[in-house]
């Protein structure tokens, strides 16, 4: 039992100090009749070597994205990670802390969230930003019971253009608030008709650009046409690069941006764990979920970080807590911090600049293709087409050829409406040789 | 002006139908550093019991409750950007809010001075 | 006095304590290094990744495009590793030392679990590529369903919350919709005042009001107390077992079945599963619900504060009303389902936790985790840990205040401060100054059920040398404080990377992020006259 540093000569030595006979003197509190007699159906111990190979043998029955012309998105994106990010998250100071509550043992934790809050202030063009949450579906959630705070309002508005997900997430916990929810129709158009709906009741509207379905959005209407009714404007983005192409969403009169940080720093990892991104104005600080740190100094008069306006939290305010949330996503927000580092504003840009370049070269080949309609007229690096069959065959058939050639909608909503549409994703791990083998698929396909 | 006490440790100055309320002494030292504290608007209705305001330390976050019903008439602006006055003078430049209340019954059963320092005694 | 070698042998022949008073040009100290921000250090323009040159497109981004360049800071790579490595050494960390954090089980994080997570067939799969190149990702969560359910006796589980509070957010969303099939609501939530803070912040954001239940004298909850507050308004009693005093709650299936008797639901905090892994299992004590924390029991690192994971096994009674997406065999082969409309006859998901399908990373790790150990290991693990707590309670029970004397612990133990009384000494002090001498301070001031809580948990991971170095330096630090020696006390720590921080000027003044430092006026010429 390779993790097990006390041996038998121990324990029988501990048990004497203890004052008791065995082991099971001390389980004396569990009902005899309760207690598990004889084994369960579970296999016995195993070494390393064992472990190792049983695990590799399920690895091998999937398909890492590296290995295939990979065009899936839809909320979580492949980037390619510098080595650096993963041998420094794997710091044993690092990986195997606790929540940095001694603060004067935790200077490394805290000072990283420190940075990492700032680096996602500038990113959304926002104030002042959390030490992340879940990950960006729950952190919109977070956003909308924010909101009913905030304007002491009980009903929020989803845009037809936010994550399925994200929207289903929403859409649970406000429900079982028992608060109000109008979920838009999808709108695979990009039309974002929401503006009209906003009523003297709306705590909130939920507006995701890029959309689910790829397009940008002109946030600043949106945002007036809400706080004209004194509604509070949800920024949500699913993938965060764009925020390095496109107008932050600070930028536009957004009152809360929530996101998925994964694209920095994070592998796909079959869908977590990832890292929420949550910001907002500073007047509503008081109101915000979440973990935050913040800058003081030490008896020395040094300057120090600790986890600050915790009253706002479970531990403390119990029930009357602005959320039950008492984790954040500590090592996956360090991993974001470490590759935005790296990346600095210029190479995020630049990072940024490839993606869109990628993506719009596929959209000139796509041009060539029979069968193909690219519906999304402005995008970053995500588009929806419009295919001649139903795309969850052809993403089958498609992979049946090693490709992974994107998400169909209706992987996400189900249903004969959308069948015929396709999302794709293109990233800088596209290269130009694998946006061919795309099109020539496709057209194989089609 | 008379004063008066509540058991959650709260004072009020009573002069005529207004009442002046915030937290006394022993709750100061018991909560430590405030660093924080949310005022009712000013007009806000409030019956007696209901949630008036919230006093935050580090580490405890206390709801003040209304001593008394009626009407929030001032709150005092200076303590959101200086919530130290709490712990520095809780019975006097620490107050919270004045409330015009119409029931002296409300205020009939509250102890006086010597009656809060027996009653801290017995805690 | 020298030895051979020249070295000295003694403390006070090292210039250490001489040293204290002198500063050096830098203010490191030579392996403390302080290290500036790195929006101090960092360019804008500097990077650490080379990319290539964008291709000259005619770009799609409309009126959207940034019109300010992104003011954040770069470090080449060189630059990052040593910020970065600068910055871990100024925490403490499991790797380090005893981290004898009361209820959050910082036990030992096998790198095994590291390597296997990334494993590209893992960590390089995307949640919506198509099901038949993601096989593998679903057994494995099959995999671990399994050994879940078989731990804890339960009938189902929900895999997709991402942390504790989040199964515990999903287990009570589950009776709040088994409630509402059966045509009810009801108003009220059950909770002891040991609880964790998560328990009544959850039942009150999804509208309960929450009841405490006093405690008896022997830290346990009182049954009958459970009983005279129930009635058919009672949605669920919400209860840790074992408790967060370390005990285990010996009424639990008397609980259960007056709970059950008014038709209410039974959830379990399992926070404190690691106790009793292998010994019981939480559904033959009748408990309807309760989340597993894969960081506590089953070692997946803690990461400076997540991420975590939260599983939530349910009884058969809340089997039909997981949340999307789940598990379902089909043909032998385990499908995940992730809509309502592919779900077969009597399933009623009530929504959905996450985006895609919760923490695979963590699945990876929790599984390495429990296939290494396999069963007899899971329940040697609970033993040891059992064994190593109530070892600390007998040899400390002298010279500090144990809180429940009576009860043999379970994997921690509870003290409070009475031992501390009259010397001046808190309990915030006395955790302050085992910083000091190279520990990590319990647990302080939780539970709230006694005064100046300490709660211990030493966890199956530390050898006997370990535990009997933190017993002997605890006594010292006891007898210490009890002869009066509060400087030892006040003044720590004074050798960790900070002293005490001011957190009454950070909440005060909240600066939660960095700000260009404003310019510095140029001094104003003095005026002639």
């Amino acid at each position: 039992m390779r993790y097990l540093p006390l041996t038998d000569a121990d324990r029988a030595d501990m048990l004497a100090a203890i004052g008791v006979g065995a082991i099971d003197d001390l389980f004396v509190d569990i009902p005899a009749d309760k207690r598990v007699d004889g084994t369960l159906d579970l296999p016995s111990h195993r070494s390393e070597l064992a472990v190792e190979a049983a695990l590799k043998r399920l690895a091998a029955k999937n398909v890492p994205a590296d290995t295939v012309p990979f065009f899936v998105g839809a909320g979580a994106y492949k980037h390619h990670v510098p080595s650096t990010v993963d041998h420094l998250i794997q710091r044993s100071e690092f990986l195997t802390s606790y929540t940095p509550y001694q603060p004067e043992v935790s200077q490394g934790t805290l000072q990283v969230l420190f940075e990492f809050q700032t680096q996602v202030a500038e990113l959304t063009g926002m104030e002042v930003a959390n030490a992340s949450m879940y990950d960006g579906s729950t952190a919109a959630a977070e956003a909308v019971l924010m909101a009913n705070r905030v304007t002491k309002r009980r009903k929020a508005i989803v845009a037809g253009g936010v994550h399925p997900h994200y929207r289903d997430v929403i859409k649970t916990v406000v429900g079982m608030a028992d608060d109000e929810l109008v979920c838009m129709e999808p709108d695979p158009a990009g039309t974002e008709y929401i503006a009209a709906e906003i009523d003297e009741d709306t705590a909130c509207i939920v507006v995701q650009s890029p959309s689910f379905f790829g397009h940008l959005l002109d946030l600043k209407p949106l945002a007036e046409a809400a706080h004209a009714k004194g509604a509070l404007l949800v920024a949500v983005f699913t993938e965060v690069v764009a925020l390095a192409a496109i107008e932050p969403p600070g930028a536009q009169g957004a009152d809360i941006v929530v996101g998925e940080g994964q694209s920095l720093g994070n592998p796909l990892t079959f869908g977590g764990p990832y890292v929420g991104l949550f910001a907002t104005r500073q007047k509503f600080l008081r109101q915000m979920p979440g973990r935050l740190c913040g800058e003081t100094v030490d008896a020395d008069g040094k300057r120090g970080y600790v986890l600050t306006l915790s009253t706002r939290e479970q531990h403390i305010r119990r029930d009357k807590a602005t959320s039950n949330i008492c984790t954040n996503s500590g090592l996956c927000a360090l991993a974001f911090s470490i590759h935005a580092t790296l990346l600095g504003g210029t190479g995020l840009m630049r990072l940024a600049a490839v993606n869109h370049a990628q993506t719009v070269k596929l959209v000139e080949r796509l041009e060539s293709v029979r069968g193909v309609e690219v519906l999304t007229d402005t995008f970053f690096n995500e588009i929806t087409l419009r295919v001649d069959r139903n795309a969850a065959a052809l993403v089958d058939d498609l992979a049946e050829h090693g490709v992974l050639a994107g998400v169909p909608v209706s992987r996400l909503l189900p249903g004969t409406e959308f069948d015929d549409l396709l999302i794709l994703a293109v990233t800088e791990c596209v290269s130009d040789d694998d946006i061919k083998a795309l099109c020539t698929a496709l057209s194989e396909a089609l | 002006m008379v004063k008066r006490f509540t058991q959650d440790h709260e004072w009020l100055d009573i002069d005529g139908h207004v009442a002046t309320v915030g937290i006394t002494n022993y709750a100061q030292i018991q909560l430590g550093d405030v660093v924080f504290v949310e005022l009712p608007e000013v007009g806000k209705t409030l019956a007696k019991g209901d949630e008036a305001a919230v006093v935050e330390s580090v580490k405890a976050a206390s709801e003040v409750y209304a001593p008394v019903s009626g009407e929030v008439i001032e709150v005092n602006t200076a303590l959101p950007d200086a919530p130290d006055m709490v712990n520095k003078e809780p019975e006097e430049g620490g107050w919270f809010v004045k409330i015009r209340f119409e029931d002296e019954a409300e205020v009939a059963n509250l102890m006086d001075e010597t009656g809060y320092q027996t009653f801290l005694d017995t805690l | 006095m020298m030895n051979a070698n020249g070295r000295p042998t003694r403390a006070e022949e090292s210039s250490r304590s001489a040293n204290d008073d002198v500063s050096t040009f830098t203010g490191n100290a030579a392996l403390d290094i302080e290290e500036p921000l790195i929006f101090e250090i960092g360019r804008t323009e500097a990077t650490g990744v080379d990319l290539p040159e964008p291709a000259a497109v005619a770009p799609r981004l409309g009126k959207h495009a940034r019109r300010a360049p992104l003011s954040l800071p770069g470090l080449t790579e060189p630059e990052t590793m040593r910020h970065y490595v600068r910055l871990s050494r100024q925490n403490y960390a499991i790797d380090l030392g005893v981290y004898p954090l009361g209820s959050c089980t910082m036990k030992h994080n096998p790198r095994l679990n590291e390597k296997m997570a990334r494993l590209p067939g893992f960590a390089d799969v995307h949640p919506l590529q198509p099901a038949q190149t993601s096989e593998g990702a679903v057994a494995l969560m099959a995999e671990l369903s399994h050994w879940l359910m078989e731990l804890t006796g339960m009938a189902a589980v929900a895999l997709s919350p991402k942390a504790g509070a989040h199964g515990e957010l999903c287990g009570m969303m589950a009776i709040k919709a088994a409630l509402s099939a059966r045509g009810e609501t009801r108003s009220k939530v059950l909770v002891p005042e040991s609880a964790h803070g998560t328990n009544p912040a959850t039942a009150a954001l999804l509208g309960y009001k929450v009841e405490a239940i006093p405690a008896r004298e022997d830290g346990t909850v009182d049954v009958e107390a459970v009983k005279a507050r129930l009635d058919s308004d009672v949605a669920a009693i919400m209860l840790t077992n074992p408790n967060t005093c370390g005990l285990f709650e010996r009424d639990v299936a008397e609980i259960a079945e007056a709970v059950h008797a008014v038709g209410a639901y039974f959830y379990g905090d399992g926070a404190n599963f690691n106790a009793i892994m292998g010994k019981v299992r939480p559904g033959d004590l009748g408990i309807d619900a309760m989340h597993i924390n894969l960081h506590k029991t089953f070692s997946t690192p803690h990461g400076g504060g997540g991420p975590g994971a939260g599983p939530v096994v349910l009884s058969e009674r809340l089997a039909p009303f997981a949340p999307l997406p789940y598990l379902r065999l089909e043909d032998g082969k385990p499908v995940l389902v992730e809509h309502a409309s592919d779900t077969e006859d009597g399933a009623k998901p009530f929504g959905r936790m996450c985006a895609f399908h919760g923490q695979m990373g963590m699945y990876v790790r929790a599984l390495s985790y429990m296939m290494s150990h396999g069963a007899d290991g899971l329940r040697q693990a609970a033993e040891d840990a059992v064994l190593s707590a109530n070892y600390l309670k007998a040899r400390l029970g002298d010279v500090m205040t144990v809180a429940y004397p009576e009860r043999p612990a379970m994997h921690e133990v509870l003290f409070k401060d009475d031992f501390l009384d009259e010397t001046g000494v808190t309990t915030l002090d006395f955790a302050k100054a085992m910083i000091d001498e190279g520990f990590h301070p319990m647990t302080m001031y939780f539970p709230l059920v006694v005064h100046g809580a300490m709660l211990v948990e030493p966890t199956e991971s530390e050898s006997r040398a370990n535990l009997d170095l933190f017993v002997a330096t605890l006594r010292d630090l006891a007898m210490a404080a009890s002869r009066g020696d509060t400087g030892r006390f006040k003044a720590a720590p004074r050798h960790a990377p900070r002293r005490r921080l001011d957190e009454t000027g950070a909440a005060r003044h909240p600066v939660l992020r960095w700000t260009k430092p404003e310019p510095r006026p140029i001094e104003p010429v003095e005026a002639a006259e």
